[in-house]
């Protein structure tokens, strides 16, 4: 069926979704499709309530469910652009045939000339970390416990242990305070904490909140209902220290342990992955290992921040656009960048040159927390006073500098 | 003289700068380590007046959801900030609401309004 058949067709209608489609059509995409799954667009910004979203992206400070909708401000009323809620894509194929369903329609084949994967990650839950001790109600994940409290108006529980220190878990533990639960301690099994700074402030300091660092839970307690945990002291090689164990009460465990890019589609496409990253191989304009296949946003790889995925979803819907009608032009040279010393993961994970040359930003995640880091003798550097694994760094390659490139180049990263 | 050193991360905007202020005898004589003019403010303030916007919840009745999301227009001063978020919990709206409506106005008399954070169809 002709009007089945799009310029672009995109996975998701979270943050990258819509971006990537308002992208798709500034750059001259005519016939755009957004499929999502929720009963409305916004994606889990909707049960982020809190503010400090959008200082990069809209220049203001906004909370999620605002963010969310100023996203939506650019995508409605377009002709160009069709979002359907409700939908939910059961299959991808190669050559950008996408299979859906929804309540309305039934199932659905849809053609894409290109087609843009945004389906965001989830998050890792009690059997991803395997605690052991006894299965009682009362273990969340910190987002669904969100959702519950910010959209659904339920409360998971009154006295609260939160495990893992991601920046969904230190949101939650200010949440539950503000509605007059107890929380009793956050811990974490890193010498560090894996949420952004702003936030051990703003919500465990400020609400005397206590980290325990370096620590893990080795029990679950409770028949019925989570009774409390017991919690250990761990060693530089997160081994637990016998003897170092203590009981904490509460009736409720929030999980935030950890996210995980939401890749099912991506693999039923063969797409090739990275190993740390979770999520398919791209090039700078975010193409996957299959031609006319861009993904973006935390299906990627995992953001701390909210302007970023949208930074990059523009990246794609560009490419998508001009791929769908007409064509990015052939490439001279095929740059692998591998992470080096200190640096985890860079996304993108090679740059396809062009004759055209174009400014290539790199986003990258540090091993550890680090001062005062820069490169030295170098093609490029950047100096920052800190590093932390939990918040991204970003780094724009100039054209001229990509020139000079022969083969692979390195990131690196080191205390100076 | 007493010199004093208070180091704090601001948390204006994610980067989170990490700020050194100096105090002589209490009085704030430098600050540095902040990338931008909105973290010397924010140190300033979190020395002697501490603020902190508000986000939580409201019941909403006639919506898709059975509540809605409200934040404070302003900074609340921080000591505050609980007894907000309590007489937030006895707060009762009615769908539609746009982004941006006051759904409580002047909270506790402390000069800032507490406002929706999106829009809410009725249903």
């Amino acid at each position: 069926m002709m009007e089945n058949l799009y310029d672009v067709v995109i996975v998701g209608g979270g943050p990258a979704g819509l971006s990537a489609a308002y992208s798709a059509y500034k750059n001259g995409a005519k016939k755009i499709l957004v499929l999502e799954r929720d009963r409305e667009p916004g994606g889990i910004l909707q049960q982020c309530i809190h503010n400090g979203f959008g200082l990069h992206h809209f220049k203001e400070e906004l909370t999620g469910p605002g963010y969310a909708h100023r996203c939506m401000e650019l995508v409605k009323d377009k002709p160009e652009i069709e979002i359907l809620v409700d939908t939910m894509v059961l299959d991808v194929q190669a050559d950008k045939t996408v299979i859906a369903v929804n309540p309305e329609k039934g199932l659905m084949t849809i053609k894409g000339k290109t087609i843009i994967l945004t389906m965001g990650c989830r998050e890792r839950t009690r059997g991803a970390i395997r605690i052991p001790g006894e299965r009682p109600a009362g273990v969340f994940t910190a987002g669904a416990a969100q959702r519950m409290v910010n959209m659904e108006g339920y409360l998971p529980g009154k006295k609260i242990v939160i495990l893992g220190s991601g920046d969904i878990g230190l949101i939650m533990a200010r949440r539950m305070s503000l509605e007059g639960c107890k929380v009793q301690a956050v811990l974490e099994i890193c010498p560090f904490s894996n949420g952004l700074t702003r936030n051990i402030v703003q919500c465990l300091k400020d609400y005397d909140i206590p980290l325990y660092l370096s620590h893990t839970i080795t029990k679950i307690k409770g028949k019925g209902r989570v009774e409390g945990i017991t919690a250990a002291k761990v060693d530089d090689k997160m081994q637990i220290i016998p003897g170092s164990e203590f009981d904490i009460d509460c009736d409720t465990l929030l999980l935030s342990v950890g996210l995980i890019p939401e890749n099912e589609l991506s693999r039923g496409l063969k797409l090739k992955m990275h190993p740390l990253t979770n999520g398919p191989i791209v090039d700078q304009h975010r193409e996957t290992s299959v031609e006319g296949i861009f993904a973006a946003g935390n299906v990627v790889h995992v953001h701390d921040l909210v302007d970023f995925v949208s930074e990059e979803a523009e990246i794609a819907g560009k490419y998508a656009a001009i791929t769908a009608i007409g064509s990015i032009g052939a490439k001279t040279q095929d740059v692998e960048i591998q992470p080096g010393e200190g640096i985890r993961t860079c996304v993108p994970q090679h740059i396809a040159v062009s004759e055209a040359g174009e400014t290539v930003r790199l986003f990258m995640r540090v091993r550890q927390p680090m001062r005062k880091v820069g490169g030295g003798e170098m093609l490029f550097t950047k100096m920052l006073p800190v590093a932390k694994p939990s918040e991204m760094i970003a780094v724009n390659l100039p054209a001229e500098k990509i020139e000079q490139i022969n083969g692979t180049i390195q990131v690196v990263i080191k205390e100076v | 003289m007493a010199v004093e050193k208070k180091v704090l991360t601001c948390i204006t905007c994610p980067i989170g700068c990490e700020i050194t202020a100096e105090l002589t005898d209490g009085v704030i004589t430098s600050v540095v380590g902040n990338s931008c003019p909105r973290g010397e403010k924010y140190t300033r303030e979190e020395l002697t007046a501490p603020r902190r916007m508000l986000t939580s919840t409201v019941r909403l009745e006639g919506g898709r959801m059975s509540l809605l999301p409200v934040v404070s227009e302003k900074t609340l001063p921080k000591e505050k900030i609980l007894s907000c978020a309590e007489a937030l919990r006895s707060v009762r709206v009615k769908a539609p609401i746009k982004e941006g409506t006051v759904i409580c106005e002047n909270i506790l008399g402390l000069g800032v309004n507490i406002i929706a954070s999106r829009d809410m169809e009725r249903v």
